[in-house]
């Protein structure tokens, strides 16, 4: 069962640059990125912190502006992909708003879109159904395990039925049996729904888990070192990792790790 | 029972008044018993015994300091004996406070919530305005508030109002800085999320901005409502014509009623425990409506 790619990307980088100036002078965070993603695909970024991972994932969201280059998302400006609301973004933290029941924070992206009373509660409930929290639409964060508020905020993320999924990190804070739990949910979600995924991580199993793609990072200035493509059965499950395959990629990507790690921290 | 009382601040309130009264009862031996031993000799008791000085000096009609008790007592007539429409009557002054109070607490409030949405939301007003917020109140306000009622008697504003102008100068302020630091207290990614949804800034404003400002709102309402009490005192002392704590402060030290002052200062107190208890009740209502842990 290898996924076709159908090839109509949704996201194309070329060249694509961006430079901070700080302090202590520019910082590169970014350098020549040129990446397309197609629909349907699943995409990691991989890479040891500062490598720009997550600086490429807010240039796609319109959150930072690169500094030279092109970007496309869905064939126009980040910018206007995000007036047209055209991705969800889960970031490291749940970012649950504290006075929100879960039920009101799935409903905040809803609410600010204009949706109806009536269709609000409808796509709460099916939100809720789909990162199994039924029966905590009236508890607020707090009352939730870090677990329960990631999937809740991946809930908010897909509430408005985004076709592209950004993903930043998102189980990075979370212990390894609950993050295997999550990853399998994410893989059926991804599964169930045919939506685009970028996702940030910096472990290697979940990368290799999880992708069709995986985009190997490295610092200074962030560039792509290698891509990985990676088409494992869309019904996998954990003990897929236990497969020379799954070995043989894993080894790959830390060996371009380790490649693009060569200077001395 | 017992165990509560250990428990919880009870116990320890109490402990603190009790040795508070002891120090009272001994200031008040110490500073009347000068007057004391004149009355003796004015009339003409030359030896009297410990017992009858240390009496004397609980129970003089103008003390330096009057006891607790002689407060209470005074309270007690002022309060429970007398018909509270009298101009005798504390409760009648303290209702007259009180209403300006309440009046300048809430023009200041809206004032100083208005003042820091301005703030927040317009950059040269942040660097304009909030400099002249801040150095209103360098002004001593006992200065300020007479000019205040002479300014607006000219224009026929009278009774409640020029006192609760004065009020309001002292209260608008701990609810600007308040507000304007819980306006701007959302974190950079519950901004960003707004960001993902772009969100204009009246859906940002209410409904992460506002939101996230209530603790430190109602912090500031705390001390504005107490602030505002301080300020309507202050201008019945310039306007004391139509009674009010600080009037009855006023009359008091003129003629010498020491007991009066006392009995007015604590009444003043326990208004203005009574207003911060309530602004923190509506606080509790309002943050476990927002789902405060308990």
């Amino acid at each position: 069962m290898v996924r076709s790619e159908s090839a109509s990307p949704v996201i194309e980088t070329s060249d694509l640059s961006l430079t901070f100036e700080t302090g202590d002078g520019p910082v590169h965070a970014l350098s020549n990125i040129s990446l397309t993603i197609n629909k349907g695909e699943f995409v990691s970024l991989i890479g040891p912190s500062g490598c720009g991972k997550t600086t490429l994932m807010r240039v796609i969201a319109d959150l930072e502006q690169p500094t030279e280059g092109s970007v496309s998302v869905n064939g126009m400006s980040p910018h206007d992909a995000r007036l047209k609301r055209a991705y969800g973004y889960v970031f490291q933290a749940p970012a649950l708003y504290p006075w929100r029941t879960i039920g009101k924070n799935i409903a905040l992206p809803l609410e600010i879109m204009g949706y109806s009373k009536e269709e609000r509660a409808e796509r709460v409930c099916k939100g809720l159904e789909l990162v199994n929290l039924t029966g905590f639409e009236k508890k607020f964060p707090w009352q939730l395990s870090g677990g329960m508020q990631q999937r809740a905020s991946i809930a908010r993320a897909l509430s408005f039925d985004p076709d592209l999924l950004l993903m930043d990190e998102p189980f990075g804070a979370l212990d390894e049996i609950v993050r295997d739990k999550l990853n399998e949910q994410l893989l059926r979600l991804w599964e169930k729904t045919q939506k685009t995924v970028v996702f940030v991580t910096h472990s290697i199993p979940e990368a290799v888990f999880l992708s069709t793609k995986i985009v190997v990072m490295s610092p200074r200035p962030g560039k792509i070192h290698d891509v990985i493509e990676c088409h494992f059965p869309r019904d996998r499950t954990l003990d897929i990792r236990e497969t020379p395959e799954f070995l043989d990629v894993a080894n790959r990507v830390r060996q371009g790790l380790r490649e693009g790690h060569s200077y001395v921290d | 029972m017992l165990n509560a009382l250990w428990q919880g601040k009870t116990l320890p309130v109490l402990a603190v008044c009790a040795v508070l009264a002891v120090f009272w009862y001994a200031g008040s031996v110490w500073l009347n018993a000068d007057m004391q031993r004149d009355a003796f000799a004015n009339a003409g008791k030359a030896d009297f015994t410990m017992a009858e000085l240390i009496d004397g000096t609980w129970s003089q009609e103008r003390p330096k300091l009057p006891t607790p008790g002689q407060i209470l007592v005074e309270l007690n007539k002022t309060i429970l004996d007398t018909a509270p429409t009298s101009k005798r009557s504390l409760v009648y002054h303290g209702s007259v406070t009180v209403s300006a109070t309440l009046l300048g607490f809430l023009i200041g409030s809206v004032l100083g919530m208005g003042l820091a949405v301005l703030v927040v939301h317009v950059k040269s007003l942040d660097r304009s305005l909030m400099p002249w917020v801040v150095a209103s109140q360098t002004i001593p306000i006992i200065a300020l508030a007479p000019m205040i009622v002479v300014i607006m008697n000219q224009f026929d504003i009278t009774g409640l109002v020029p006192k609760a102008v004065i009020a309001a100068y002292l209260s608008f302020f701990p609810v600007t800085v308040g507000m304007v630091k819980g306006l701007r207290s959302p974190d950079p990614l519950q901004l960003d999320l707004m960001r993902t949804y772009s969100a204009d800034r009246l859906q940002i404003f209410l409904k992460l901005r506002v939101p996230a400002s209530m603790p430190f709102l109602f912090a500031s309402l705390k001390v504005a409502v107490a602030a505002s009490l301080v300020g309507t005192v202050v201008a019945e002392l310039t306007k004391s014509e139509d009674g009010g704590f600080g009037a009855r402060l006023l009359a008091g030290s003129y003629y010498g009623q020491t007991i009066q002052i006392w009995s007015a200062l604590f009444a003043a107190a326990a208004c203005a425990w009574v207003l911060v208890t309530l602004v923190g009740i509506a606080d509790r209502l309002v943050t476990r409506a927002m789902g405060a842990r308990p």
